[in-house]
């Protein structure tokens, strides 16, 4: 057989893209299988079987929501507060900063890459350096407040501040992403509309609702659903913010997959961990789709 | 040309092979299970003849001073016993130990004896790894009399399952300074509850809304919570859990819900420390706690951390005359691998007997720096009159350890009721009968799987 250079290169594209392919096979679709496998059974961690239970697994938690002071319906309501009050924080706060940085031309590098560094950095190690701020008494924050004769506060150890300040770290943390593709999405918007405006007499507010917000609206729809996708999935923070109880106090900070993980790897209970985790997608899925449908209109000028 | 499409070839056959290999590999261990399960594992070998050296392997999980006790014990075993040989493995790390177990011991290979957390003992017996001690080797009136009573965790449905070297207990740590600086004797730490109450307030120094040095903290999340279920309610008069294990009294009597008050106590009325503003165990080793209820693992911990703490340790405080503490323990079971051969059983009974001897307790507790797990010890003047260890030896006879169906779980609840009271001011007596609640649905729930 000949082979043209044009197939050629073809064939090697698809011999390159196999190999990447079986990494995806292999880590991701095959695990997610599986999952949906042992959501199904009374799966034994020990023994790596078990019996098939239908939908046991799943009424399970359906019965658990209902149950007073349950750690899954709070998981679930937790989860969507933290993607309520976080995402559109992340994109605000983003959005504003862009808009700022895109005004100065000193030192512009060097603001990026101070709101970028929390992005690169672990979870593990902002929760740290968290923890040590919110600590009580002798945490940074708390010193601040009795150096200027405010009352010190809980944070982490009440069960109304934790979520709150924990959400704020997600945000703090990956908000160097959200500028990143907002600065991108702002300089794609060429200079000529904003001439047009201001010989239109528009003002700088008129611009930017009229202008910079409906060309920005993929951007936007895009780091909505990424974001909105993060928070469903918040996990790492909470674990290492909330130490000596993992989702406490009082339940008041844990998530979805916080219970996945305590129910898996903590009690063993394999089979209703695996359920949690095709509820969960599920839920994703809906959220996304929703929103993609909602909040993207075409914009033409 | 032919060799570019040779590459091209074998960059899709890489990719073919590699998919073959991941998926085949993790679906591997199942089928052996099954198969271990059903067919009981055929004594593949014959029975060794006369004179030859028996075999037998013995696990643990990695951690130095361990598998340096173990090797020494090993020798001293294989001098008396010349036909056997002992093969330790302890190269596993404690992160990977379970999963190796549970990939090798169903298959049939692995270990004869190994060493396991008494509280993983059920779902190892669930498991099919661990087959029960037999009677006329280990007698439980020996066990009764001999060991620490906390050894009681160690049998199962009547059966004794698994037996240990050492053993950890409880106890209360005090700082000397902070005493001192409070005007009290550091020498005369509380010896009971009411001291404990009253030294606790002396010590405690007040900041605002915040505290400099914390009397006494109750911290359900650390160690605490031990101390309820096993020494506040027996000293109540209330015991913790029926003897069968199938139903928590923690509330079954006034008894219990006065033990829960006074564990509530030194956060509510006595305020000589709030567990919301404490790091535990680390503000008891930067000098800002008084007193701190902890593990004998700890001491290693403060050597190593806080060397210039001018602490001691005395025995848990008693009420009422009863003095309890809790424990717990690493300990040693027999696999289904051994007990598929007389000649294996028999050469791995001979091991663990050999090594859960007081002599063998007493090179452990030099070596590792464990309490031997034999009463024996708790006699002996030298370790009782050991500054740091001698609380913790003192507590042998009266340490319980807990059945725990779920540990992580059983601790939450404590911890929820008694958050519960301190910060959303809920009633002590209904938080109390909610975790009562939880923790008896998780008991019913572990019952009911096994009929």
């Amino acid at each position: 057989m000949k082979l043209t250079l044009h197939r050629r290169q073809i064939l090697w594209a698809y011999a390159f893209l196999s190999v990447s392919l079986v990494f995806f096979v292999v880590i991701r679709w095959y695990p997610a299988v599986l999952a949906l496998n042992i959501s199904v059974r009374d799966w034994n961690v020990f023994q790596g079987s078990g019996p098939w239970v239908g939908a046991a697994n799943f009424q399970a938690i359906w019965e658990d929501l209902f149950k007073p002071r349950s750690a899954v319906r709070a998981a679930f309501l937790n989860t969507f507060k933290y993607v309520l009050l976080g995402v559109p924080l992340q994109l605000v706060l983003a959005l504003g900063i862009s808009l700022l940085l895109m005004q100065i031309r000193r030192l512009s590098g060097f603001f990026r890459a101070a709101y970028f560094i929390p992005y690169v950095t672990s979870f593990v190690a902002v929760a740290f350096v968290w923890n040590w701020l919110y600590a009580p008494q002798a945490g940074l924050i708390n010193q601040t407040l009795t150096a200027l004769g405010l009352p010190t506060q809980p944070f982490l150890r009440s069960p109304q501040q934790a979520l709150p300040s924990i959400a704020l770290v997600a945000v703090w943390r990956s908000l160097g992403f959200a500028i990143i593709i907002f600065l991108a999405g702002l300089q794609q918007i060429p200079e000529m509309y904003y001439e047009a405006a201001q010989i239109d007499g528009a003002n700088r507010w008129q611009s930017f609702w009229r202008i910079t917000l409906p060309l920005l609206n993929p951007v936007i729809v895009y780091l909505a659903v990424l974001q909105t996708i993060q928070f469903l999935r918040m996990f790492d923070l909470v674990q290492n913010m909330s130490t000596d109880n993992a989702g406490g106090p009082l339940k008041s900070t844990t998530t979805v997959v916080l219970e996945v993980y305590k129910e898996g790897f903590s009690s063993y209970n394999m089979g209703y961990a695996a359920a949690l985790t095709i509820i969960l997608f599920a839920v994703i899925l809906l959220i996304t789709l929703v929103q993609m449908r909602l909040l993207s209109r075409r914009v033409e000028y | 040309m032919f060799k570019s499409r040779k590459a091209l070839l074998f960059t899709f056959l890489l990719a073919a092979l590699m998919l073959v290999a991941a998926c085949t590999a993790p679906a591997a261990p199942a089928p052996a299970a099954e198969e271990g399960a059903a067919a009981e594992a055929p004594a593949e070998e014959a029975a060794p003849a006369e004179g030859e050296v028996i075999e037998i392997e013995y696990w643990q999980y990695n951690f130095g001073a361990r598998v340096d006790a173990m090797n020494e014990l090993i020798k001293q075993f294989e001098a008396e016993n010349p036909g056997i040989k002992v093969i330790h493995n302890s190269d596993i790390p404690y992160d990977n130990f379970r999963d190796k177990i549970a990939a090798s011991v169903p298959a049939g290979v692995g270990p004869d004896v190994a060493t396991l957390f008494y509280g993983w003992q059920t779902a190892w017996i669930d498991a099919g790894y661990i087959v029960p001690l037999p009677e006329d080797a280990f007698p439980p009136e020996m066990v009764a009399s001999d060991f620490s009573p906390m050894v009681q965790a160690s049998f199962f449905d009547g059966k004794l399952y698994t037996l240990p070297t050492a053993v950890r207990t409880l106890a209360l740590f005090y700082n000397k300074d902070l005493m001192e600086a409070a005007g009290l004797d550091p020498e005369s730490p509380p010896t009971t509850l009411q001291e404990l109450e009253e030294q606790a307030v002396q010590c405690t120094v007040r900041n605002g809304d915040g505290y400099d040095v914390f009397g006494f903290v109750v911290n359900p999340a650390g160690q605490a919570h031990h101390w309820f279920r096993e020494v506040l309610l027996r000293q109540f008069g209330q015991q913790p859990y029926s003897d069968d294990y199938r139903q928590v009294l923690w509330n079954a009597s006034q008894g219990g819900y006065d033990a829960w008050n006074e564990f509530l106590k030194f956060e509510t009325e006595l305020e000589t420390g709030r567990r919301d503003l404490i790091t535990e165990p680390d503000d008891f080793l930067a000098g800002k706690v008084c007193f701190h209820i902890d593990g004998s693992f700890r001491l290693g911990t403060i050597a190593k951390n806080a060397p210039d703490l001018n602490f001691g340790v005395t025995e848990l405080p008693e009420y009422n005359g009863i003095k309890s503490t809790f424990g717990s323990y690493w300990t040693h079971g027999i696999t289904t691998k051994a007990a598929a051969d007389p000649a294996r059983m028999e050469a791995s009974i001979k091991f663990l007997q050999f090594i859960t001897t007081p002599e063998a307790g007493r090179l452990w507790v030099d070596m590792v720096g464990e309490l031997p797990a034999q009463l024996e010890a708790a006699s002996d003047p030298a370790l009782l009159a050991d500054p740091k260890l001698g609380a913790f030896v003192a507590g042998l006879p009266y340490a319980h350890s807990t059945f725990f169906v779920d540990e992580s779980k059983d601790r939450q609840a404590i911890i929820d009721a008694y958050d519960g009271v301190v910060l959303n001011g809920a009633d002590p007596a209904e938080e109390l009968d909610f975790a009562v609640q939880t923790v008896q649905e998780m008991l019913d729930e572990f019952w009911a799987g096994r009929e």
